[in-house]
């Protein structure tokens, strides 16, 4: 019986225990130095604001992992032997392996600021990130929050919660826009400010100044201002967490270097998940993908591998969301910051300026290349099934009905949207009634 | 605005302690015109007891506690009396049960004898007491509008805040619901202060005197009226809950509280028209079937409409929406649920544990009202009086008697209501409500209702299964790109409403039985070619 050793317990590498568990009756053991067991990472934000309770973002209860023989150990791995395949954990432990799964993650990006690890400044990564904003937010006055990213517009929505004041700084133009198309960059921006927080576009982070206790008690930005706080988050991205590789035979590159099929240079170790980097991006793709559904599939597929049926990693068509305090995003398919030169963008946004829908395509052949939306759910399966398909941009803005994912009673714009793009392009497309056969086909 | 909210808990707390006050207070003076009916009415043949009642309280006054004492010490040395003879007689006993002489021997005679101010003083008591409490609670969810913030989901402090996690608040509010159901359905005979604080609305919609039932009545729609204000203004973004709490709120209002007192004020049978077997548990018995076939034929067609309401509307209409069309929008339980209840609704219990046991609970509630009905008609067709023992001295009368205290008042009641800051607000339809158990059947087997979930969007973060109040773990499917069909869903839609992700979706689709649970499994991850998988026999 194969003997599977699997490094952290996020979501990259629970799901490769959970599917490796499904296809075979090999002994899985998951190590986690963070927590006992596995915990939706999305959601600690959700846990400082009162939402939810820790055990609330546990997906499994705790009886499962016995009832389905995956061994759990909380330690930190040291060192990884891949000539004797052993682990040297740090209570003096040494595991054997036959096959190993680096699901690491990452760890929160610091680029050397004076001051960056002084009490109370903090990134948003792990448990116990959680546990060190839950202290230092108790007795503080200001928050400063350094990144314009996912993770440093939760850490605001956090902390204006409790009714801390928070000073954002963007060290671009605009928020997150390195990602974002300016007009969706532009509405966040508006809605960021909706909600009293103090955002700096175009600011940065020049150093943290501490007080007598090693405490922040003030930062300095790029233009010399000096801001008085006593929290600071640190959400510039980021970054693989392998520095325990470093003295293994596992190449390293930014993250784990691993082939298509999620294997490193050593054939019975493979990496999954945020810490994985491919050779060569897959299509788009960034090769580092530090995005929750990636690291799941990354999971699936090599469970696959690992048991014996070679699999390529295979993401399929781009699909992700986020939540801009009250403000939800979804994309499917490419849209980039900028149109590329062959491309071409149809943009509608609501008169209330907290919806909207952008949809890239192709200028010639009018085919359909992604879409973002704001404020109004999409139906992904659709999505997905028309990108396959290579659909135009005509199709897709004629059968938006279909796609529309909005509770029952929302307003639904499409007559609106499908308005708009006439007027724009001196057509005359009216939006098909819904068709709940279109919606539920198969594939 | 803050000071707006801090005005309106105290008048709240006011209007709240004038009630709760107002139950050790207030004076009772039986005449000897209100006794004499009473023995009559209650049909009270023990001399001794007759005798020794008279003296003590007649043209006294007292108060309704010691009152109370008087009738049930007298009853207690008269029986003894009367067991202590050669021969007893049997007819002389007056039977001293907790949960039945109070409300249906001290109760009457208390309710009949109230004296002095709260009796002048009908409007300005009413004022005191709700007016105080509902101005309080409108001016405390009000300036939520504000306070809140820009509308979204806003379930900040919810697990921080002792009355909505289980802290010394909510113990305490738990402690006051679960008394006031004590209260109301074995001690009424105490809380007649409270009763006349509406007794003027009564006389004024059905020409009676307030029974207990109309506090209760009453109480349940200004209850459900402030909540629903909070509903408006926490969900203003989302029109699905701003709609459905406006139609739950109706339904409450109009169809189980007005319609049934104009009808009486016409004198018709009170009936409450969506109100079905098998909740409405006392639809079948003896005394309900006669009273409405006596009616006339607006009682005869109260009588078709309950059986049609059972046998067809509710099978059809679940088909269609799903057995939320009733739950959570038509029902009063549920109408109690989604307002005084919505903020203990993350309190249900999610483990497996607690679905076995609601599965073996509910569906063993849905078999005893079954067999409760059924056998009450057997007596009803064969002329058998349902009070005759049929079997091990069992009467019908004493099955429709447990299910009446066990989940008529227990279960429903004290544990379902009284029980919310601890269990959750849908302890009753989750675990006891048969009802909800036979549109579950339909739910889950036959109905194009499902929770569609948006392909490989979840984040597995866990609002969806916190905030279910039925304790469904909806991130469990969610995760894994699966529908969620379950037969305890009722609807309500918060799951949706709180997703970060926008993954959920209510919705009543065209495929109906097994194939709206099919996992899509390719959309949740890698472009697998299924087919080729099959073949490898993977």
């Amino acid at each position: 019986m194969k003997n599977i050793v699997i490094i952290g317990n996020g979501i990259a590498g629970i799901t490769a225990a959970r599917h490796i568990r499904k296809k075979s009756d090999y002994k899985i053991t998951i190590i986690s130095a963070e927590t006992a067991y596995f915990f939706s990472r999305t959601a600690l934000m959700y846990i400082f604001m009162g939402h939810m309770k820790f055990e609330h973002t546990q997906p499994y209860e705790n009886w499962f992992w016995k009832k389905n023989r995956i061994e759990l150990l909380k330690a930190y791995v040291n060192s990884v032997n891949t000539e004797t395949k052993e682990l040297v954990l740090d209570n003096g432990t040494v595991l054997p392996y036959d096959d190993l799964i680096i699901a690491t993650g990452s760890k929160p990006n610091k680029f050397g600021w004076p001051g960056q690890d002084l009490k109370a400044v903090m990134g948003l990564y792990s448990k116990q990130d959680l546990e060190t904003i839950t202290k230092y937010s108790k007795d503080c006055h200001r928050a400063v929050i350094v990144g314009g990213g996912l993770i440093g517009i939760e850490m605001a929505e956090m902390l204006i919660s409790k009714n801390i004041p928070v000073t954002f700084l963007v060290r671009e133009t605009s928020f997150w826009n390195k990602v974002l198309p300016a007009q969706e960059s532009e509405m966040i921006n508006q809605h960021i400010k909706e909600h009293a927080i103090d955002l700096r576009l175009e600011t940065s982070l020049s150093k943290i100044i501490s007080d007598e206790n090693g405490r922040v008690k003030a930062i300095v930005t790029d233009v010399g201002e000096t801001i008085a706080c006593n929290l600071v988050g640190l959400t510039a991205g980021v970054s693989p967490n392998i520095s325990f590789l470093k003295k293994s035979n596992i190449k390293l590159g930014r993250g784990v270097l691993v082939n298509r099929y999620l294997q490193t240079n050593i054939s019975n170790v493979y990496a999954i998940g945020d810490c994985a980097e491919q050779h060569k991006s897959i299509d788009e793709r960034n090769a580092i993908e530090a995005v929750w559904y990636t690291g799941r599939m990354m999971g699936e597929t090599v469970a696959r591998t690992v048991c014996g049926n070679a699999s390529e990693y295979t993401p399929g068509n781009w699909f992700n969301s986020a939540k801009f305090l009250d403000i939800e995003y979804q994309t499917y398919g490419w849209v980039w910051a900028k149109p590329k030169k062959d491309e071409a963008r149809f943009y509608w946004e609501h008169k209330e300026g907290k919806k909207c829908i952008h949809l890239n395509y192709n200028k010639e052949t009018q085919q359909f290349i992604g879409i973002n939306t704001f404020g109004i759910r999409m139906r992904h399966h659709l999505f997905d099934k028309w990108l396959k398909e290579k659909q135009s941009v005509i199709y897709v803005l004629e059968h938006l009905k279909d796609a529309n994912f909005d509770p029952e009673f929302y307003q639904q714009h499409e007559a609106e949207i499908l308005t708009q793009y006439n007027r724009e392009n001196g057509t005359n497309l009216h939006p098909r009634k819904k068709n709940w056969k279109q919606i539920f086909l198969k594939g | 605005m803050k000071l707006i909210k801090k005005i309106g808990y105290i008048l709240c707390f006011l209007g709240f302690s004038f009630f709760v006050g107002s139950l050790f207070v207030g004076t009772y003076k039986v005449s000897p015109e209100v006794f004499n009916q009473w023995i009559q009415n209650k049909e009270i043949k023990s001399e001794v007891f007759i005798k020794n009642t008279k003296k003590d309280i007649v043209n006294i006054e007292l108060s309704s506690w010691k009152l109370s004492r008087f009738i049930i010490k007298n009853a207690e040395i008269s029986n003894n009396y009367i067991k202590n003879k050669r021969e007893i007689d049997w007819n002389k006993i007056i039977h001293i049960k907790w949960n039945k002489t109070y409300k249906e021997y001290v109760f009457p005679l208390v309710r009949e004898s109230a004296t002095g101010w709260f009796v002048q003083n009908t409007e300005l008591w009413f004022f005191l007491t709700f007016g105080l409490a509902i101005l309080g609670g409108l001016l405390v969810f009000i300036p939520d509008y504000k306070l809140l913030g820009p509308a979204g989901i806003k379930n900040n402090g919810i697990f921080q805040h002792s009355a909505t996690n289980r802290g010394i608040l909510g113990l305490i509010t738990a402690f006051f619901f679960i008394g006031f159901y004590i209260l109301l359905y074995f001690f009424p005979n105490y809380i007649v202060n409270p009763i006349l604080a509406v007794n003027g609305i009564s006389k004024a919609l059905s020409g009676n005197n307030a029974s207990q039932w109309f506090l209760y009545g009453f109480m349940y729609c200004s209850v459900m009226t402030v909540f629903a204000v909070r509903m408006f203004i926490k969900y203003r973004h989302n029109k699905y809950q701003f709609i459905r709490t406006a139609v739950v709120l109706f339904f409450q209002i109009a169809f189980a509280f007005l319609i049934p007192e104009i009808l009486v004020a016409f004198n018709k049978p009170w009936f409450d028209f969506k109100n079905a077997w098998p909740l409405n548990y006392s639809f079948f018995f003896d005394w309900n079937i006669n009273g409405l076939i006596n009616s006339g034929n607006l009682g005869i067609f109260m009588f078709v409409w309950g059986v049609l309401l059972t046998l067809v509307i509710i099978p059809i209409m679940v088909y269609f929406y799903g057995k939320r069309w009733y739950c959570s929008w038509v029902c009063g339980c549920g109408g109690l649920a989604e307002t005084l209840g919505d903020p203990y609704r993350q309190l249900s219990d999610k483990s497996l544990f607690s679905w076995k046991v609601e599965r073996w609970l509910i569906h063993g509630v849905l078999a005893f009202a079954i067999g409760m009905t059924a056998l009450t008609l057997y007596v009803y067709f064969s002329k058998i009086p349902s009070w005759k023992e049929l079997t091990l001295g069992i009467s019908v009368y004493d099955v429709q008697t447990w299910y009446g205290f066990f989940v008529g008042s227990i279960f429903s009641g004290i544990i379902g209501t009284g029980f919310y800051p601890i269990l959750g607000n849908r302890v009753w339809c989750r675990f006891g409500c048969p009802l909800a158990a036979y549109m579950g059947f339909v739910q889950r087997f036959k109905s194009r209702f499902r929770i569609t979930t948006n392909g490989g969007q979840c984040i597995s973060c866990g609002n969806c299964s916190t905030y279910c109040e039925q304790g469904i773990d909806v991130r469990s499917y969610a995760q894994k790109g699966q529908n969620i069909v379950r037969s305890s869903c009722v609807g309500c839609g918060i799951c949706s409403a709180v997703c970060p992700r926008g993954v959920l979706k209510l919705e009543n689709g065209s495929d109906t039985g097994t194939s709206r649970t099919e996992i899509k499994e390719v959309i949740l991850g890698n472009d697998i070619d299924l087919l080729s998988m099959t073949q490898k026999n993977d």
